[in-house]
């Protein structure tokens, strides 16, 4: 994953949406999933391919939260700041999270990145945290320690 | 005999364990050598009782809530459907769902969301071919005479906003469905999408046969990756049967669908800036006019909805705007999918005719907080809703009557804050997170919220505590004279509403 994205494979998903500019949200989200960030050096590319200025492309990648343009650690917990699990102790929670994880947001140690996100629709099973892309609810301190200690098995 | 056993496969239920409570039900059926069918429904909103297991016993479904994986062998053990310590009884004698209006989720819960088979037996796609009988005509006058309101927040009338599209010449029109649900409190438009999928899709011919668009889009928010897998089945669903694609049944009507995903930025749920996000630019917010329904996606005309006012749509048809129009009070008809959330007993989907108080919804299905202390806030319509004191909750749920108390009702999430909140901290949160989300295009907006932001912290640390509260006030009045959309012209709602009712907080906010 923190090889990010080559020229080659960002051609074919180029060509999977049909060089079509106006899918370039589409097609940078699918480089997102698929290879977890966006390489600076591909947006030329994208440029090209897309007959798109750079500025555009550069413009677009930077504008949502989504597009990384460094490489996440293997694991992403994105852990939810807004207001129904800041009612339900996310503010506590998140504090936890940066101390036992040792990251800050936007921060990886030991291959684990931490992230805000701002609603995962899970607010009435409060606080909510995704991990690598499955929302989990009713996140209290404990089964955090627990979901992360699953991240951290060994092997 | 074969005993079905349903298990929702929807974003709370699964969050809560409810992926592990199914193969939990798989492991144990084989190895008690019992028959099942395990069908993965929907979620019939109850989120407080997810995982909500369901066995259907002679033609009832007995309920089991907050079911464990460790709890399986001893339900198999008292026999399916007998006696348990979670056994809730039939659903469909539950209080929190039987006393709703169900009228937009009727079929969340009730049905498998990814079974063509199952939605047509519980009415899938009668609408449509009743719409395709009718002709256009009478679908736009059956709207109009609903008086349904856009759910997306702003509650333009639905059916004036159909017309103007019908109404305007071009090439090619769209329908664009408005999925990025990005209020904090709110989750009505998920649990419909997974739910009821195909309802959707339903809902969306009949928007584009109505106003004579061939073509619609799903702007579905990346938060949301389960309703990804489920939209994307039910549209595989939809075309194989023939009911998206040309010439829909013989009708001679075509429509499809595209999906989109978001990226992870709120303001995409402002209308024009998801239509920039869905052609491929910055979700920068659009001038007004022209409006989406003139101008809108690649300058087309476009019918620009939220999930659950399509989704309301068929049962318009089905029943008659008359109908719909008979439920709500003064202005406010119909119904609306209330959510209960954040610091509350029972949080859920609610979906009641409007009129409701708050209260009543708090305490009669909320079941009050959570943590059992007393309410001190009550956030309602997401991060540009104002936080109501406990002495307004008895505000019936009424477009215009939210709005005389320097309220909305937006999107219908209702967040429950008890008496350990900090109201000076959420008033600083919603000047934080518009600096953060705000497209940057308007000046009132960009540069505002980080000030607002910087004159919270010096109110808070009792810096001329009096004098950053007049040029508060003061910056509130600017974002909201001066802002292009919502964004910044109601993010002061929610701090003023602090300012007005919880002043107090800022003198003893222990800070950041």
């Amino acid at each position: 994953m923190t090889q990010g994205i080559d020229r080659e494979s960002t051609s074919e998903i180029v060509r999977e949406f049909g060089a079509k500019p106006e899918l370039l949200v589409q097609i940078l989200q699918t480089i997102v999933m698929r290879h977890g960030w966006i390489p600076e050096d591909r947006i030329p590319q994208l440029a090209q391919e897309l007959n798109l200025s750079r500025a555009d492309v550069y413009g677009v990648v930077h504008y949502y939260h989504d597009f990384r343009t460094e490489p996440p650690g293997k694991h992403i917990v994105k852990i939810c700041q807004a207001e129904a699990c800041q009612a339900m102790g996310s503010r506590t929670l998140t504090e936890h999270a940066h101390e036992s994880l040792g990251a800050g947001m936007h921060e990886t140690a030991d291959d684990v990145t931490v992230e805000p996100v701002y609603c995962l629709g899970n607010c009435a099973c409060a606080p909510a945290v995704m991990i690598d892309n499955k929302t989990h609810g009713r996140v209290d301190v404990a089964r955090f320690d627990s979901l992360v200690a699953d991240l951290r098995e060994p092997g | 005999m074969t005993t079905r056993i349903y298990v929702p496969r929807e974003t709370s239920a699964v969050s809560v364990g409810a992926d592990e409570v199914a193969l939990a039900i798989a492991r144990e059926s084989r190895q008690a050598g019992v028959r099942i069918e395990l069908i993965r429904n929907g979620s019939w909103g109850a989120s407080w009782l997810e995982p909500l297991v369901e066995v259907e016993v002679d033609g009832a479904r007995i309920a089991y809530g907050n079911v464990a994986p460790e709890d399986i062998a001893g339900l198999f053990a008292a026999g399916l459907g007998g006696a348990h310590e979670k056994r809730l009884g039939p659903i469909n004698e539950i209080p929190y769902l039987i006393s709703q209006d169900r009228w937009t989720f009727w079929r969340c819960g009730l049905t498998n969301p990814l079974s063509l088979e199952d939605f047509r037996l519980h009415q899938g796609f009668k609408a449509l071919e009743k719409a395709l009988a009718d002709g256009p005509t009478s679908v736009l006058e059956t709207v109009t005479a609903s008086g349904l309101r856009g759910r997306g927040g702003a509650g333009f009338p639905t059916g004036i906003k159909w017309q103007t599209v019908a109404d305007t010449a071009a090439d090619q029109k769209y329908i664009a469905c408005n999925a990025d649900e990005g209020d904090s409190g709110t989750f009505s438009d998920r649990l419909l999408m997974e739910g009821d999928p195909l309802g959707l899709i339903e809902s969306m011919a009949i928007a584009g046969y109505a106003v004579g668009a061939s073509k619609g889009y799903i702007y579905l928010r990346s938060e949301y990756p389960l309703t990804l897998r489920i939209l994307t089945r039910a549209l595989e669903l939809a075309r194989d049967g023939g009911w998206l694609g040309d010439n829909i049944q013989d009708s001679g009507f075509d429509f499809d669908i595209e999906l989109h995903l978001g990226a992870g930025s709120y303001v995409c749920g402002e209308e024009t800036a998801m239509l920039e996000s869905l052609e491929g630019r910055k979700g920068i917010v659009r001038y007004k006019p022209p409006l989406p329904a003139i101008e809108g996606l690649f300058g087309k005309p476009t019918v620009v909805n939220n999930v659950v006012t399509l989704a309301s749509v068929p049962n318009i048809v089905n029943l008659g705007g008359e109908r719909y129009a008979g439920m709500g009070i003064n202005r406010s008809k119909g119904t609306l999918a209330f959510q209960l959330a954040g610091n509350i007993k029972r949080g859920g989907l609610v979906e009641k005719s409007f009129g409701v108080t708050v209260r009543e919804l708090i305490d009669e299905y909320g079941g009050g907080t959570a943590s059992g202390r007393p309410v001190k806030a009550v956030q309602i319509g997401g991060p540009l809703g104002a936080y109501l004191p406990a002495e307004q909750l008895d505000t019936p749920l009424d477009y215009e009557a939210f709005t005389e108390i320097g309220a909305m009702i937006g999107h219908g999430g209702i967040v429950v804050f008890d008496d350990t909140a900090d109201m000076a901290q959420q008033a600083r949160f919603a000047m934080e997170f518009c600096a953060i989300e705000s497209c940057g295009k308007c000046t009132p907006c960009r540069i505002g919220s980080t000030r607002g932001v910087e004159v919270i912290d010096k109110m808070i640390a009792g810096d001329r505590r009096d004098e950053n509260y007049d040029l508060l006030v003061e910056l509130c009045d600017t974002m909201e004279d001066a802002s292009l959309c919502a964004m910044g012209g109601m993010t002061p709602y929610p701090v003023r509403s602090v300012l007005r009712h919880f002043a107090e907080d800022f003198a003893s906010s222990e800070g950041k």
